[in-house]
């Protein structure tokens, strides 16, 4: 009864998306605003519908109801309640659901924070998500259903793939789809105004707290997918530039380009055309994402089940929305005119050119995720491309990028001069080069991406301090105090966001640079040293779990002869699925971690180890969590929240004289 | 051209490859060399460079070869299962290390174990070619007159050596 009433309710949902799609959108082209007004109502609707659809679901996966095929295929009666809740999300059905649920919260949200915006314009956004919700579900009803019934009944559950039973299963694909999803706000704002014609700072200042918002949780996401990888496939690597990872990583880079071109359209009127291709850009490569995953073209470590007629309609959808927002914008951005004038030498400029540089990169990342699929389809030779690619088309990008991340912020608007430009810099570039060449004879090793990492981090760092003593000595405030609290926090999110880039370099290098390992026969009793540490194996013992059973080896870790830590390594195996898991054990700290995992028995007890010292490995995932905090900085700039509290917009063009203006 | 066209182009062109992707399933390519004699090769081997593994050397036997590579994270999945394959004794798989460097793929082996008895080395992928490999892990099962029986594309389960591998090697064994 319950899944029915959950398939009921996506059904309705869909009636509901049918009227939204068409009826606001078609009431902002002729000035109804009756036909305006259902916008807001029915998206709200929708919101609860699959609400309930979801509610549902989850029932049926805390009730351990086998008669429902999905739940039959992705849960077990042993797995317990927070993992059987999580598979919701473990298969390709349940995902579906949830990007459809993330969807209309995001719809929701609008709804909520969008007083100050002009009827037409809300009309046309809650439409377009409308439209983009309409095709999630249509897909679900014909050949994804997750409430398709199982009769008779399964006795038991064949069980969630053991690698996705882990707590970071529970949070990490909301986070993420809070991230993909999130870019369609953005998407829907670009289209809305491409129709509407106004393409102009206001809407450019509208859509940036959302773009934020969507950045911070797909950056927080891809950081814990990754921090995932790490400590659950057992050999302690934290990217591995698989298709699954690609289709995360593309969006984000789209995604950042589109903050900083979106900063310059609010704040000069420019890169308006720009923008819209970024915004466009950044939500079909979630969408693209999501074909990639779910369609099977791909071979991926994330192996899902496929379905030819799946990937059908979802290169069909992805043709309709991406080539229908592509055409629109090809028809109307050529009358939005080029915004004011500047040199290349300007903080524009410089944007434009990290603009280019992250585009490029996503480029290659495409690229490179889909070239084996080009050149298998024009029969030219099966091929498959790996890190290796990635590693030497990728850095080099950024490394430009990075450095100019530095000197963006300080230079002037318009026109910058360049030799005033290294005058203000020329401190903050010795000291970071000097350090960075220092740096590495201290500690002991010197190669030159070592060097080049470390002058690029401190090159952030620098620049950042030199931008904010600037900064202060141009505001008001009684004392450094006050000064500090009178920079707009939307100026300490970017710098925050910043120095997160900085942080996030000096774990890469310095796990490039410095991290051992060591893969040791251990018996029991016996002792290795790893980065100054000595691990003492002190053997085995069986251990049960709900679902698994498994041996624990215990590892005394001491440094110096005193006691650091005990870690309990584990290798467990499912039954149901009959699959074997290792836990890693980590030691996390801010300077190192340490991370031990259990290879293969050998006889008598003893067994083949990993020990791995990461120096630093935790900046990674750290500068992530603070390039997400940058974010929430900036969102919560004083300037939005103004804008919220606002009932109504200081001018409202109708739809009328802003079409006769962009014609 | 309109420039503003541009985008639009080249998604057409991405849209047209992805739904000719859809038509290739990556993991159950009919591979043509099914039924046909292996590809010749001589190549070094992993541990001892200086000697050579070819499949001239095992005509007479049923073998499995497998191309793996330490980069390759499909292969950690199927290694267990080429462990287990291994230690029953029941057929031997041979290794080709596909696209890798000596170092990595040494460690990678001292780290999860050797299910192979010899490795030969395939460092620019020429063999890769010969066989069809569309991406590493692959496996081929050869019988005893060194045809190519069987391709797996993909990694290995237990389910399928089962059902699939284990039965093909019995009945090319008995012929």
């Amino acid at each position: 009864m319950i899944p029915e009433i959950g398939h009921f309710a996506l059904i309705l949902a869909l009636c509901v998306a049918v009227v939204q799609g068409s009826l606001p959108i078609y009431g902002a082209a002729v000035g109804n605003s009756a036909l305006m007004a259902i916008a807001r109502p029915a998206a709200r609707g929708q919101f609860f519908l699959v609400l309930i659809a979801f509610g549902c679901l989850g029932y049926a996966f805390a009730e351990k109801d086998f008669s429902v095929l999905y739940v039959a295929a992705t849960s077990n009666s042993q797995l317990p309640l927070h993992y059987r809740l999580a598979a919701i999300w473990g298969a390709h059905e349940g995902s579906l659901l949830l990007w459809t649920f993330i969807l209309t919260v995001w719809m929701f949200a609008v709804t909520l924070f969008s007083a100050h915006l002009p009827d037409t314009m809300r009309s046309r956004i809650l439409g377009v998500m409308g439209l983009v919700s309409m095709g999630f579900l249509l897909f679900m009803l014909t050949v994804s259903n997750p409430f398709e019934r199982l009769i008779p009944a399964a006795l038991d559950g064949r069980d969630l793939n053991p690698l996705l039973q882990d707590p970071g299963m529970v949070i990490h694909p909301p986070m993420l789809y809070m991230g993909y999803v999130g870019f369609s706000v953005a998407f829907a704002f670009a289209i809305a105004a491409l129709l509407g014609g106004n393409l102009d700072a206001a809407w450019a200042r509208w859509s940036r707290p959302w773009t934020t918002v969507a950045w911070c949780f797909l950056t927080v996401g891809i950081a814990m997918g990754s921090g995932w990888a790490y400590y659950e496939l057992g050999w302690g690597g934290w990217w591995f530039w698989d298709p699954v990872e690609n289709a995360s990583f593309m969006p984000w880079l789209a995604g950042t380009a589109l903050i900083h071109s979106l900063a310059v359209t609010d704040k000069r009127g420019g890169f308006k055309v720009w923008t819209v291709l970024l915004a466009i850009m950044a939500f079909s490569l979630s969408l693209l994402g999501t074909f990639l995953v779910r369609s099977g073209v791909l071979t991926s470590v994330h192996a899902f089940a496929t379905d030819p007629k799946r990937g059908l309609f979802i290169l069909v959808f992805l043709a309709v929305v991406i080539g229908g927002s592509l055409a629109l914008y090809a028809w109307r951005a050529p009358r939005v005119g080029l915004g004011g004038s500047f040199a290349m030498v300007s903080r524009e400029g410089m944007l434009l050119a990290n603009n280019v540089l992250l585009v490029a990169a996503m480029g290659s990342v495409l690229l490179g995720t889909l070239y084996p699929l080009f050149l298998d389809a024009l029969d030219l030779g099966k091929i498959s491309v790996g890190p290796p690619y990635f590693d030497s088309v990728f850095a080099p990008l950024m490394a430009p990028a990075v450095f100019l991340m530095g000197i963006g912020p300080l230079a002037q608007w318009k026109k910058a001069n360049l030799p005033d430009l290294a005058k203000r810099l020329r401190w903050a570039f010795g000291v970071s080069l000097v350090t960075a060449l220092t740096l590495p004879f201290v500690m002991g090793k010197w190669t030159p991406l070592l060097s080049l990492g470390l002058l690029l981090a401190i090159w952030i760092v620098t620049t950042a301090v030199v931008g904010l003593r600037e900064r202060l000595a141009h505001v008001d405030g009684h004392g450094l105090a006050g000064r500090l609290a009178a920079v707009p926090r939307s100026y300490w999110g970017m710098l925050v966001a910043h120095c997160g880039i900085a942080v996030f370099i000096v774990g890469v290098t310095m796990v490039k640079g410095f991290e051992t390992e060591s893969d040791v026969r251990m018996n029991v009793g016996e002792t290795a040293t790893i980065g100054g540490y000595t691990f003492r194996f002190d053997g085995t013992q069986d251990v049960v779990g709900p679902n698994y059973t498994a041996a624990r080896g215990t590892f005394h870790v001491s440094w110096d002869g005193r006691e650091t830590t005990i870690l309990y390594p584990e290798k467990r195996r499912y039954p149901v699925q009959n699959q074997i898991m290792t836990e890693a054990a980590i030691d996390p700290g801010l300077l190192r971690d340490l991370y031990v995992s259990l290879g293969e028995p050998l006889d008598d007890g003893a067994w083949s180890v990993r020990l791995y010292h990461k120096p630093f490995v935790d900046w990674i995932w750290g500068g992530c969590l603070i390039m997400a905090l940058g974010g929430v900085l900036a969102v919560s700039d004083r300037r939005y929240r103004l804008a919220w509290r606002k009932q109504e917009p200081a001018v409202v063009p109708s739809a009328r004289t802003v079409r006769r203006k962009v014609a | 051209m309109n420039r503003f066209l541009l985008p639009l182009s080249i998604f057409v062109v991405v849209v047209v490859f992805l739904g000719v992707g859809l038509t290739l399933n990556p993991r159950e390519i009919p591979s043509p060399l099914v039924g046909k004699a292996a590809p010749e090769f001589s190549q070094p081997q992993l541990y001892d460079q200086e000697k050579i593994f070819s499949p001239a050397d095992l005509k007479g036997k049923v073998w499995l070869l497998n191309f793996w590579a330490s980069w390759c994270s499909g292969c950690k999945t199927e290694h267990p299962v080429l462990m287990d394959l291994a230690k029953s004794g029941q057929v031997p798989i041979y290794g080709m290390d596909y696209k890798d460097e000596r170092e990595e793929a040494l460690n990678w082996l001292r780290r999860w174990g050797n299910p192979y008895p010899v490795i030969g080395v395939d460092q620019a992928g020429r063999v890769g070619i010969n066989y069809g490999v569309y991406g590493v892990p692959e496996t081929y099962v050869i019988d005893k007159h060194g045809v190519i029986r069987y391709k797996q594309i993909g990694p290995l389960d237990p389910g399928t050596v089962e059902t699939k591998i284990l039965p093909l090697v019995k009945q090319l064994e008995s012929q």
